[in-house]
């Protein structure tokens, strides 16, 4: 690569993306007018500045007329920064001699008015020629990458990465927040669209993560900080107490048995509050790790220091510790993958079905637990009286694509519906009334599902139900829960008395997605999933290099999708760690030592301590091995002594000049 | 600071128990109204119909005429449901759409009028729940309604779709101010349900049916008394009960009170003062019961 070279000779290149920018700008006028910015030698314009065409117009540019410094003005830099910074190296230039305007996203997608993207489109030109003047030559750092992996979240996207990337011999780090992993799909009873048992599938999954040499296993344990870059990230891991040694406890039980409540009387959490545990308990008979926990909440001795620790004097094994104190542990890692799933709509916040009010009314989650042979009832679907329904209605999209709540379809609610018709018909021979807006079945077998449960003799009624009442109009309705709903394909108001309605609840963020995003430095959509790099090419990947997402926190998906989702992840992050090394962006800050009086000012501020104090010199000196390149000292010097490549005051104060002084 | 009261038609003529009721209700928790000089129809149903944009600037006159009067972050108090809901539905689009805006805001120019968008629009069941508090009605609640079963009617207009005061299909804001009042709350689940509107008038089978509904549930729930918050609702429950009964073959008759009339019992006021006298069935023997 050539360096430094003396007087500039600027290429400026304009894109018309298609029409994307072709429609709304100029392109001829801002040829025209980058023709006559001082020290511009050639201005081209092009269809598709980013095909290998296009690219070959910078490369012949600076091989047959010299040119040595490249501006493109054409999309976001996000999205082909390095295409053209390669092809300006290609040619034979530094790749920093290179400076990108934004047209498309920042004007042309933007702008309405022709005239006004035109003058936009012509300031931005202006002001990345008047930058690239400055610019200087200036080499990547290679740092290697650290080859271990961590994952947060223990549901079935995390579980599934976890065990492909330990199998492909990568050490991995899985952080679940619960007591045991499994998240949601390890509380179904059978899956869509092929009935087949959840449990079955998933277990032999959560075993091999616990068994696994290549997977250290952290329940019960939350990430706490994050620190460090791509490559190699620093994390620390809030380990909370279980009061019992993980190492030590077999699972067997004997201390809940033990347990001085004979009963249990504490809300369940893994059953949603529909049977009672003791405060020490086993969170569900697959639990991995099989290990017991004690709820600091409901355990007498923890609260009181009064009891008789039953329970610890009935393990053999002394496992049981009181004393445990929450943990800090720290590992470093090259990648990131965020599993953290979803949560479950609040169907109490619909007043109009009755959920908290009926007690018969219940959530599609609950009716998971209910058919689920580990579940409250030993799989029996029963009200709450006991007996078994004659009538079951199901009301899909329950916070779901509606105005007031969520606006968008929760994708899994339409199958699952299915599935729990089909399960509650089998264990009660009930009735099941299906109410829905669209049936929903667009994946491999789901169609076909949809038929067999016609088959079956489901009634589905088309229409979005509006109520549910224990209002009677006739006696037939008397005691019953009534649901009123537009019948839209024979276009009258029905009313159908149920013993049982089972609410379809969708799928929403979790609740701390906002600090989790904080924490990781990701982007959100405006509901709170977890943004993706790019919707349809860079579905796993962040806007943060080395962090990669994976499952429904993206978004609502289900277990297929959920899997293949994980996989994804798990081969970026593959192909991020055996790479080995990464090169980081040049934009390290420098001391000018001449302007530097030696304040330390902007010592104390570094948040990555990359700063010391030479006393020989009395100048401040930067690690740029430490230095992130965040311009903190930059902007607190107070001599001007402290610049940052990519950033110098030129490069800025020129840009800011160009983009003000033509138009 | 004191509330810019829009009385609208109805509280002038078929809801004036509604007006004497609720003013003496604030009056007696020294809640300061002053009534909007020189308001005018709020633009409701036949306007709505004709046209949209007439019907917002008539809306909009009444907002422009209280931020005049009360100052630019004027409070209006509009309890007729469907004058709170024009009034709400107005300032929404004028918000929201600028033609409708200019339109709008041109036309009121003609009248020497400006509107700036920040008057309030308020109903006296969030004035009353939100800024006075349940602590303060019941401090006040010298004569508790104890022993008066109460079914809280809402009509579909007060929190739907504009009100940020209460749950659009299970409000409460009612049931949480009478039961302060000391009245038993009974459980219906018909709160929001229709009650025929203006259908009483036009299709009549359906609106009377409507009203059956209605009254039928409340007294099988053992409400002694159906509180109202709009006089239309109160209008088409009460003076149809005859008409009712006969299409029904049932005893429906059910004293069907303003809200404000009970809460204004339970604060010592005289049935003067409430217009109780108004009432074609009269409350005094639920009260007893």
């Amino acid at each position: 690569m050539s360096s430094g070279p003396g007087q500039p000779k600027i290429g400026v290149y304009i894109c018309h993306c298609g029409i994307n920018i072709a429609a709304k700008v100029d392109i001829s006028a801002v040829v025209e007018f980058a023709n006559t910015l001082p020290n511009v030698a050639v201005v081209r314009e092009y269809k598709f500045m980013c095909s290998d065409p296009g690219q070959e117009l910078i490369q012949q540019d600076i091989k047959e007329l010299g040119i040595n410094r490249v501006v493109v003005a054409s999309c976001s830099p996000l999205m082909h920064e390095a295409t053209f910074r390669r092809a300006t190296a290609e040619g034979g230039l530094n790749p920093f001699y290179f400076q990108m305007a934004n047209i498309r996203e920042h004007v042309s997608w933007v702008t309405a008015d022709k005239a006004a993207a035109t003058a936009k489109a012509k300031a931005l030109v202006a002001g990345a020629v008047r930058r690239v003047n400055y610019h200087e030559a200036l080499e990547r750092q290679r740092v290697p990458v650290n080859p271990d992996v961590l994952i947060v979240g223990g549901g079935i996207a995390g579980i599934q990465a976890a065990l492909t990337l330990a199998d492909a011999g990568k050490k991995v780090y899985l952080v679940e927040r619960e007591p045991t992993i499994g998240g949601y799909m390890a509380k179904f009873d059978k899956t869509f669209p092929t009935l087949d048992c959840a449990a079955c599938i998933l277990t032999p999954k959560m075993s091999a993560v616990r068994s696994h040499r290549n997977i250290t296993l952290w329940s019960y344990s939350e990430v706490a900080g994050i620190d460090g870059y791509v490559g190699n990230f620093t994390v620390k891991v809030k380990r909370k107490p279980r009061y019992v040694i993980e190492e030590d406890c077999v699972g067997c039980n004997q201390c809940v048995e033990a347990c001085v409540f004979k009963e249990g009387k504490f809300s369940d959490e893994f059953n949603f509050g529909m049977s009672k545990r003791k405060p020490v308990y086993m969170p569900f008979p697959q639990a991995t790790p099989s290990v017991v926990l004690i709820d600091p909440q409901t355990c007498l001795h923890l609260k009181t220091g009064k009891c008789k620790q039953a329970c610890a004097a009935a393990c053999e094994r002394h496992a049981i510790d009181f004393t445990q104190q929450e943990q800090i542990v720290e590992v470093n890692v090259g990648a990131i993958i965020l599993a953290t799933g979803f949560k479950h709509f609040d169907a109490a916040r619909m007043a109009q079905y009755g959920y908290g009010k009926y007690p018969n009314v219940y959530t599609s989650v609950e009716v998971e637990r209910l058919v689920n042979a580990s579940g409250p009832t030993g799989g029996e679907v029963l009200l709450k009286d006991g007996r078994k329904p004659k009538s079951v209605a199901i009301i899909h999209c329950v916070g779901s694509r509606d105005e007031h709540t969520n606006r968008y379809c929760s994708r899994v609610c339409c199958m699952y519906s299915l599935k729990l018709a089909h399960l509650i018909h089998e264990r009660t021979e009930a009735e099941v009334f299906d109410f829905y807006i669209d049936m929903r079945t667009p994946g491999k077998g789901y169609e076909e599902f949809y038929d067999k449960l016609l088959k079956e003799g489901v009634h589905f009624i088309r229409g979005r139900a509006a109520e549910v009442t224990d209002w009677a109009m006739i006696p037939d309705e008397e005691g019953k829960l009534v649901v009123r709903a537009e019948d839209t394909l024979i276009g009258i108001v029905r009313r159908i008395p149920v013993d049982m309605v089972v609410l379809a609840v969708g799928l929403e963020p979790q609740a701390d997605a906002e600090e989790v995003r904080r924490l990781f430095n990701i982007s959100c959509s405006k509901e709170g999933w977890f943004l993706e790099r790019h919707p349809k090419l860079a579905p796993v990947s962040t806007f943060t290099d080395g962090i990669f997402i994976a499952g429904a926190c993206q978004g609502p998906k289900d277990i297929p999708d959920c899997v293949a989702q994980a996989g994804a992840a798990a081969a970026e992050a593959l192909s991020l760690v055996d790479r080995g090394h990464v090169e980081l962006e040049p934009n390290t800050a420098f001391i000018v030592n001449t302007q530097c009086s030696g304040c330390k000012t902007c010592i104390a501020l570094c948040p990555f301590s990359a700063i010391g104090y030479n006393a020989e010199k009395g100048v401040a000196e930067i690690n740029e091995a430490l230095c992130k390149g965040c311009g903190t000292c930059v902007a607190a010097c107070p001599s001007g002594a402290a610049q940052q490549h990519l950033f110098t005051d030129e490069q800025v104060y020129e840009e800011i000049e160009g983009v003000l002084r033509y138009v | 600071m004191k509330y810019l009261y829009y009385p609208g038609c109805s509280l002038k003529s078929t809801g004036k128990a509604y007006e004497e009721s609720l003013l003496t209700v604030l009056k007696r928790l020294d809640v300061a109204v002053q009534e909007i000089d020189d308001w005018n129809c709020c633009g409701a149903t036949s306007y709505m119909a004709v046209d949209e944009v007439k019907a917002f600037a008539l809306a909009a006159r009444n907002l422009a005429l209280a931020e005049e009067q009360g100052g630019e972050e004027a409070q209006v108090m509009a309890p007729c449901a469907a004058c709170y809901l024009v009034l709400s539905k107005a300032q929404h689009n004028i918000a929201e759409s600028p033609e409708i805006n200019r339109r709008v805001i041109s036309a009121l120019r003609e009248a020497q009028l400006n509107y700036n968008g920040h008057a309030k629009v308020r109903h006296p069941l969030d004035i009353l729940l939100n800024d006075v508090g349940l602590e303060q009605l019941e401090h006040h609640a010298s004569k508790p309604l104890s022993g008066m079963k109460v079914a809280c009617y809402y009509g579909c207009q007060i929190v739907r779709p504009y009100a940020t005061f209460d749950d659009q299909a299970n409000p409460t804001s009612m049931d949480r101010i009478l039961q302060a009042m000391g009245a038993e709350i009974v459980d219906w689940p018909l709160k929001t349900h229709c009650c025929g509107g203006t259908m009483t008038g036009t299709i009549e089978d359906v609106g009377l049916c409507l009203n059956f509904d209605l009254l039928h549930e409340a007294k099988k729930r053992g409400a002694t008394v159906l509180a109202t918050a709009c006089p239309l609702c109160q209008f088409n429950l009460e003076c149809y009960q005859t008409k009712i009964a006969k299409q029904h073959h049932e005893n429906v008759s059910l004293p069907v009170a303003y809200f404000t009339q009970l809460m204004g019992l339970a604060l010592g006021a005289s049935e003067q003062e409430l217009g109780l006298k108004r009432l074609f069935v009269p409350l005094k023997a639920s009260v007893a019961a």
